[in-house]
């Protein structure tokens, strides 16, 4: 493991939302040093001009009508919210940014 | 309501220093769709609604839900894409964009990234300049966080999930002017193409404005994002004051107000732009492939459907107004601002065989009438009145059977609760009277006890006689024929 | 009367259905085995007595007054713990979904319903499908009833464990990169993966969106085709699954003659512990006396299978489990008191290390910078391998090898090594990357000990080939006498 592999893990669980501690972040680090190292084979095989496969399903222009359906009741919604406020669901108090 | 006119320069000509700045200016404007139900689920969707009673599964993010796109969308998209010039990709593709907020559930937002659904495109604004389109793109929108109640953040998911097409154009636009000519336009072509209402009030427009200035002949320089602009007035005030500070960034000669890229919200209330309190760090989105959705394709024969479908747009208009009807460039755009006014202009004029006529009932009178809170009703819609109610009455004046006042108060009722405009004359008692004996026994009484008046226009002053007109106008209810009054008074006073 | 547990689903609908059996009785027989085995299994998380008894009840009311049995009718199942079923905790084997209710049921469980199964528990998982043993889960590991010092396999190892031990003739389990298969090799169980999109996604929990697919547990080959026909088909709210119907089972005999059989030598790697290689060459032997010809096939790509499964399965994972913040269900912690800080707090507390491991791994190859190099990479790779079993597949009609690489091997023995993990995926991954129909039956014990443990035999064939799969597998079960023994835990 280097430092650069646990400074990318802790980059990683900063975006991934992740809270690690030291050693948990040395723990992975080491880790994704060795994992990665398998994976570099997919390295030496050329690709150029080969298209990716994203999906196997192989389908095209899956639609539905724009007709409105009865979903979810607020009481069903807001059931298993770990902090409901009446018809709301609560998380701490921001100041009105994403991320 | 006049077109805009823009000013010949957009360089900013610095008071301190004489240097003339250039500004540059990009906007992203994102448009929710007309549709019943969100994009990629059949929740109604449905602005004023109370909060978390519009969602689902899907909508809600729960383990296991999937996406499944909303056909009448993609449609609209089309046609916004048609309406707008731009190229529609045979191919494009959904993406997930990667961020964590409250009003995200997914903790990605389904859009699309490097094959949106078109390209190009763009706006022709009225000095001349075309606008260009970078692309256009479907995505989904966030819900709503609430932060001004309470002690805790509040989330409602009503919105998460509502169809949206983010329009993006190149920085060519040069002045607050220009970016509000652009919204305008953009909006009015969005109304009539059916895609969007773009009511701001409601969210259903959005805008987000790219900005630099450099000095005019130098390379551009940093680009500064604003955001918060809620109307046409805030983009146009906010580029003012974005601008301004741009300018004395550079010119100050202190590195810390030197501009950097960043994103600044507009603060109305204090009229200026303020930095966003988030992270400096780039975003990193780590955009992938939407596995949940198949590629979408569109058919060349589909695209034609939708092209025919889409109804004559403004700038057309405005020109076949001017040069077949032979309206003023004026009346041409008043008419031509919405679709519902313009079809009913076209059958009235169609119908009275008079455009020029039914062009000034329709803008002095019928629009007007839309802002009186008295007679109740504000739009073509909401009005009783028919292409061929105003046909009539029209012809009614030119027959001289109704005076324009008389005409006027007709128009009134047929807007508010319809009818027959012959009727309506006879029962309002607002049958033009053109008898002659009639009109004189009340020009004799109007001239009762007048000697200066009549000595006034012996003497030549004729106009003196408008004085008279009110009174006859008064004792006849409003119904003595204006023109003949005034011929008979003028006989009168000269034949003694 | 015959023990329920002697009978397949098959037959047990059937006898349900002509009425010489008691649903009712059928499902306190099951909750019977299940409260007597469960101490040792650790199969299930969540049992369902109550409402299993109330569904038993009313099925035998509505047959009483004339309603039609469904093809499942009263036929005890499980379902893994990543499936929806309003109102049943789904907690996925994980910490943060602890207590969870789902709002809606998913599609193939619907079905299941509507056919008459009588769901009496969801059973234990690797954490969020993730893993190839229970030792993954938070709620403890499965314990696999042929020796319960030993792994039944994962993902689905409670699904699997529930089936071996008789508890229930049918479960269901989820299989990304073998999940299923696997379970069912190390368990003799006849486990199906079908092409991907046959059955609908929406209600399972989704862990790798592109290679997911509801895969049933059985403990013969026909009731795998039974629980096809009631679960696959078309789904509106999957814009995933294909657009057709369940497909229809083949009858063309018990033999095969006129059948190739592809033999690719990149399944039968030096890592093969030697029971299995044994095991394999014999099913293969049965296989050429049933009439089948054996033609030994290339597929050069299968060793980047495992480095692309990861690349693509990691991506996708890191994604799908953004939405466990906190904010709308399941665990949350406070953290710091800010909103991010929250969600930091939460998933660290709440997810077992894999599923951070992967999480952290998917998201690096998704980042700015490492997307070309890795996933982009990945899914060119990708297409490669599904280039080798279309070519294949022009020369055979089904493909054969062995499911694992070992029999089951002991709990702790490799936990400590995730790669290790990683690398016994390597026969059954490449199928899910290209989405091809596979199955695996078992084929054969080996002595490890003293303790005999079975093996099983993976069948693949091309896209939508799901009939043939199964056909093939069920003359293979009709020639051997495997599927027939019965692990030493049995209901």
């Amino acid at each position: 493991m280097t430092t650069s592999d646990l400074d990318t893990v802790r980059q990683m669980a900063e975006l991934a939302r992740l809270k690690l501690d030291e050693a948990e972040a040395r723990a992975y680090a080491g880790q994704f040093a060795r994992i990665l190292e398998h994976f570099r084979t997919l390295e030496r095989l050329p690709v150029e001009g080969v298209e990716p496969l994203s999906g196997a399903a192989g389908l095209c222009d899956v639609t539905r009508a724009d007709a409105p359906r009865p979903g979810l009741s607020t009481e069903a919604a807001l059931a298993n919210a770990p902090d409901r406020r009446e018809a709301f669901y609560g998380v701490p108090k921001t100041i009105g940014a994403a991320e | 309501m006049s077109p805009l006119t823009i000013a010949p320069s957009p360089a900013v000509v610095s008071p301190r220093t004489g240097v003339r700045w250039v500004p540059v200016i990009g906007l992203e404007v994102h448009c929710q769709l007309a549709t019943r139900t969100k994009l990629f689920c059949a929740c109604a969707v449905d602005f004023g609604a109370p909060p978390n009673t519009l969602t689902c599964p899907v909508c809600t993010a729960q383990p296991g839900a999937l996406p499944v796109l909303n056909g009448e969308a993609l449609e609209l998209a089309l046609r916004a894409a048609l309406a707008l010039g731009c190229a529609v990709q045979p191919t494009s593709k959904f993406d997930r964009k990667h961020y964590f907020y409250c009003d995200l559930p997914k903790g990605y937002q389904i859009s699309q990234y490097d094959r949106p659904y078109c390209t190009g495109g763009g706006l022709l604004l009225s000095n001349g300049k075309f606008v260009r389109l970078t692309r256009i793109h479907m995505e989904e929108d966030a819900g709503k966080a609430i932060h001004d109640r309470g002690d805790a953040t509040l989330v409602d998911l009503n919105r998460a999930g509502v169809p949206l097409i983010e329009s993006v154009t190149e920085a060519d636009m040069a002045s607050a002017a220009e970016a509000v000519e652009y919204l305008t336009a953009l909006k009015e072509i969005l109304r009539y193409a059916g895609v969007s209402e773009c009511d701001m009030e409601k969210g259903e427009l959005r805008c987000d404005v790219n900005i630099s200035v450099h000095p005019e002949g130098e390379p551009w320089r940093t680009k500064v994002e604003l955001k918060n602009l809620n109307s046409f007035r805030f983009v146009e005030a906010a580029i003012g004051v974005e601008v301004a500070r741009q300018i004395e960034g550079y010119e100050s000669g202190d590195a810390r107000l030197v501009p950097v890229q960043e994103t600044r919200l507009y603060d109305p209330e204090r009229n200026t732009t303020r930095t966003m309190r988030s992270k400096e760090s780039a975003h990193d989105y780590r955009y992938f492939a939407e596995p949940d959705l198949p590629a979408v394709s569109v058919a060349p024969s589909v695209i034609e459907r939708l092209r025919s479908c889409i109804p004559e747009l403004p700038a057309a208009r405005r020109a076949r107004y001017v040069s077949a009807l032979g309206l003023a460039a004026q009346d041409a755009a008043v008419l031509s601002a919405e679709r519902a006014v313009a079809e009913f202009f076209e059958a009235a004029a169609r119908l009275s065989e008079k455009p020029k006529e039914a062009a000034n009932w329709i803008t002095n009178d019928v629009l007007r009438n839309f802002g009186d809170a008295e007679l109740g009703v504000r739009s073509v819609d909401e009005m009783a009145l028919r292409p061929y109610d105003l046909a009539e009455l029209i012809r009614l004046v030119d027959e001289g059977a109704v005076n324009v006042a008389g005409a006027r108060k007709v128009l009134r009722v047929l807007m508010k609760s319809g009818g027959r405009a012959r009727e309506l004359v006879k029962t309002l008692g607002l049958a033009q009277v053109q008898d002659t004996a009639q009109l004189e026994a009340w020009c004799r009484a109007a001239l009762v006890g007048k000697e200066k008046i009549v000595a006034d226009v012996r003497a030549g002053k004729t106009q003196a006689l408008n004085a008279l007109l009110g009174p006859v106008m008064k004792a006849s209810g409003g119904t003595a024929d204006p023109k003949l009054v005034q011929e008979i008074l003028l006989k009168l006073v000269q034949n003694g | 009367m015959k023990p329920y547990a002697e009978l397949d689903a098959t037959a047990l609908a059937a006898e349900h259905a002509a009425g010489a059996r008691r649903v009712t009785d059928t499902t306190e027989a099951a909750l019977a085995a299940l409260a007597r085995l469960e101490p040792r299994l650790n199969a299930f998380l969540v049992v369902l007595a109550d409402r299993a008894r109330a569904r038993a009840a009313e099925l035998e009311r509505e047959r009483a007054a004339g309603a039609t049995p469904g093809a499942l009718h009263g036929v005890p199942v499980a379902l893994k713990a990543n499936m929806c079923l309003a109102g049943v905790e789904a907690n996925c084997g994980s910490r943060i979904l602890a207590g969870y209710k789902p709002p809606y049921t998913a599609t193939f469980v619907q079905r299941l319903l509507d056919a008459g199964a009588v769901v009496i528990g969801m059973t234990n998982m690797d954490e969020f499908a993730m893993g190839s043993s229970s030792e993954n889960s938070a709620f403890g590991p499965t314990h696999n009833p042929w020796d319960l010092a030993r792994t039944p396999g994962g993902s689905s190892s409670g699904s699997a464990a529930a089936v071996a031990s008789g508890i229930v003739p049918l479960a269901l389990g989820s299989d990304t990169g073998g999940s299923v298969r696997q379970p069912a090799a190390l368990c003799n169980l006849a486990g199906f993966k079908p092409t991907y999109g046959r059955v609908s996604r929406y209600g399972l929990v989704a862990f790798g969106s592109s290679l997911d697919q509801v895969s049933p547990f059985a403990r013969s080959v026909r009731d795998l085709e039974l629980a096809l026909s009631v679960i696959a088909g078309h789904d509106e709210r999957d814009s995933t699954s294909l657009p057709e119907p369940a497909p229809i089972p083949e009858h063309d005999g018990a033999r095969l003659d006129g059948l190739r059989v592809g033999v690719p030598k990149e399944y039968f790697p030096e890592v093969l512990s030697g029971g299995v290689r044994r095991a394999s060459e014999a099913a293969l032997a049965t296989l050429r006396g049933l009439g089948a010809e054996l033609v030994p096939v290339a597929l050069p790509h299968t060793e980047l299978a495992i480095p692309t499964y990861y690349v693509v399965a990691t991506a996708e994972a890191s994604s799908n489990l953004a939405r466990y913040d906190g904010v709308r269900y399941g665990a949350r912690s406070a953290g710091d008191g800010s909103l991010q800080g929250m969600y930091a707090a939460t998933r660290a507390a709440a997810f077992g290390a894999e599923v951070k491991r992967r999480i952290l791994l998917g998201t690096y190859v998704l980042s700015a910078g490492y997307y070309d190099a890795w996933y982009g990479r990945a899914l060119k790779v990708r297409t490669l391998l599904r280039r080798d079993f279309e070519q294949a597949f022009e020369q055979v009609d089904v493909l054969a090898g062995p499911t694992s690489p070992t029999a089951a091997f002991r709990l702790g023995e490799k936990a400590g090594d995730p790669v290790a993990m990683y690398l016994s995926d390597i026969l059954t991954v490449p199928v899910s990357l290209a989405g091809l129909p596979a199955v695996s039956v078992p084929c054969g014990f080996v002595d490890e000990d003293g303790t005999r443990l079975p093996i099983g035999l993976q069948l693949a064939g091309p896209a939508r080939a799901d009939a043939r799969v199964l056909r093939v597998a069920r003359c293979f079960e009709s020639a051997t006498d495997f599927a027939r023994q019965r692990a030493p835990l049995f209901a």
